[in-house]
């Protein structure tokens, strides 16, 4: 390990370690530090993404896919149930895998990772970011870096150091819990989103299959709901209602903010990416591949500016997420905030009318009009989201 | 005995309490204290009183309940 580094990483999820490949592979000096003593675990997340947010970081690989999804189950209040085939492939990950699969190519690519490394604080000189301090082994480090990248997750604490404003309205934070459980009959192909005041208000319960008899069964909901009850208290009812001999393999909390980008996503010295700098999309609640698009595009972009010697450059990462997704998201979250104000009567009919549309033609495009019909000026945002690419 | 002594918040008594065997060290919280006044470490959490301001925000974002409100006031331990 050396005194100082061209770029120093805090945090190793598919975000940090993108960035730490993206900017290694530049043949910079790249470090990552990790708090926890796994990377990958523990696992936070529903664990689905699609086939397309995969590949291009990684050659799909059965060791770490648990079930290839092809469809999409919404499941009114009422419990009517719409089914549609996606139009591209869906995976549900093996995340305790897959994040440290990501870690070894960033690894392979010439970064080093210290785990159980805390980070506690900035060095910062003249305004600008020069390092970080960090806790190993009940020690007290620093370690010097032209760069810190910030891919600290939904805490966000080491852009907060910096000066940036990266604290999460606690409305926009989608509070989870979710538990792995086996003894569980479901399609293997299909991934079951659940709507309404009951389940999950202003969010949505999932169901994701990790394989025979095995699924991901967990919710969000946004804070303001937290305020009159709690994720963990909407999970025990739904597990009493549809699964209650299952057993229970990983219990877990986490939360996701479902928000536009930050405004400043840089700063003299720091780079914030994933979660860190709100890049999940906010319609969704995805967060792995848009999370490892930005981690990309941090780091090859530091990469360019320590090797032009013009630390200035790191500001161009700002464009190249908001031309790349940002603009997106913000679409996304404006449907988001249509949604969240629907009533069960209003998911009853969507699935309704939904399931008048023969079974060829559905698709997420018209289920989304379906839902939106009431709704003119949202309409225009999801022509957008498909449409414009 | 001793008087009982209270933990100080940014004004006046810490009331926030963080039961951390219940704790999943999930930074939910952490994330939305405007205050940055929530220390997590891989598996210990706790509230720098001296920066929290009673606000309850990580209360109602903590998905498994684990932050309570005491209106008496954290004792110091
Ligand atoms: C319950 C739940 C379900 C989800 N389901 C899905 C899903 O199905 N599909 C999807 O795409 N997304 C999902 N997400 C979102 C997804 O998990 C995140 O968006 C994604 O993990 C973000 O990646 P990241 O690298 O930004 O952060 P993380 O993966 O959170 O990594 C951040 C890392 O930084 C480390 N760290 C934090 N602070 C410090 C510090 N001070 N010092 C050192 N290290 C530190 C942490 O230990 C962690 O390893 C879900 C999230 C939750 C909570
Ligand atoms: S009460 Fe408010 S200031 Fe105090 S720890 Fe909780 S969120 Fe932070
Ligand atoms: S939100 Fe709750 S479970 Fe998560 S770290 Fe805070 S207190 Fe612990």
């Amino acid at each position: 390990m050396k005194q100082e580094y061209d770029i120093v990483v805090v945090g190793a999820g598919p975000a940090g370690s993108m960035a730490a490949r993206f900017a290694a592979e530049q043949g910079v000096s790249v470090l990552v530090l990790e708090k926890d003593r796994d990377v990958g675990y523990p696992v936070r997340c529903g664990e689905a993404i699609s086939k397309e947010g995969v590949a291009e970081f990684i050659t799909p690989d059965e060791k770490w896919i648990t079930a290839r999804i092809s469809k999409f189950a919404m499941i009114a209040p009422d419990g009517t149930e719409a089914v549609i085939e996606l139009p591209g492939e869906g995976y549900i990950l093996e995340r305790r895998i897959f994040d440290y699969e990501l870690a070894k190519s960033a690894a392979a690519a010439g970064a080093e990772y210290i785990t159980r490394a805390y980070v506690n604080g900035l060095i910062i000189e003249d305004d600008t970011v020069k390092g970080v301090k960090y806790q190993f082994r009940g020690a007290d480090k620093e370690v010097r870096a032209k760069i810190v990248i910030a891919a600290d997750g939904v805490e966000s604490r080491v852009g907060r150091w910096a000066g940036l404003k990266t604290h999460i309205d606690f409305r926009d934070m989608e509070c989870c819990t979710q538990a792995t459980v086996s003894g569980v009959k479901l399609n293997t192909d299909t991934c079951y989103f659940y709507f309404g005041e009951n389940v999950a208000p202003s969010g949505y319960f999932w169901v994701f299959p990790k394989g025979e008899g095995i699924a991901n069964v967990g919710l969000g909901v946004s804070g303001a709901i937290g305020k009159k009850r709690s994720a963990q208290s909407f999970l025990n009812t739904f597990m009493e209602q549809h699964y209650p001999n299952a057993s229970v393999l990983t219990c877990i909390a986490g939360g996701v903010p479902c928000s536009p980008t930050l405004d400043k996503i840089t700063g003299k010295g720091i780079m914030l990416v994933g979660d860190a700098a709100r890049q999940v999309n906010p319609l969704s609640g995805g967060g792995i591949a848009s999370g490892m698009i930005g981690g990309k595009l941090a780091g090859i972009t530091a990469g360019e500016a320590i090797k032009k010697g013009n630390l200035n450059h790191i500001h161009e990462y700002e464009k190249r997420w908001h031309d790349r997704l940002g603009r997106r998201h913000e679409t996304f979250n404006r449907i988001k905030e249509g949604i969240y104000n629907f009533k069960d009567e209003k998911f009853n009919a969507i699935a309704h009318s939904f399931n008048k549309v023969p079974y060829e033609k559905r698709s997420l495009g018209n289920l989304f009009t379906t839902a939106l019909i009431n709704q003119p000026s949202l309409l225009i945002d999801v022509a957008k989201v498909f449409l414009v690419k | 005995m001793s008087e009982i002594q209270y933990r100080q918040a940014k004004n006046g008594k810490l009331l926030i309490e963080i039961l951390p065997d219940k704790c999943d060290f999930c930074g939910c919280c952490v994330g939305v204290c405007p205050e940055d006044a929530i220390e997590l470490k891989e598996a210990e959490i706790y509230i720098i009183d001296p920066r929290c301001t009673n606000c309850a925000k990580c209360i109602w974002s903590c998905p498994i309940e684990v932050i309570k409100l005491n209106k008496n006031g954290v004792p110091v331990k």
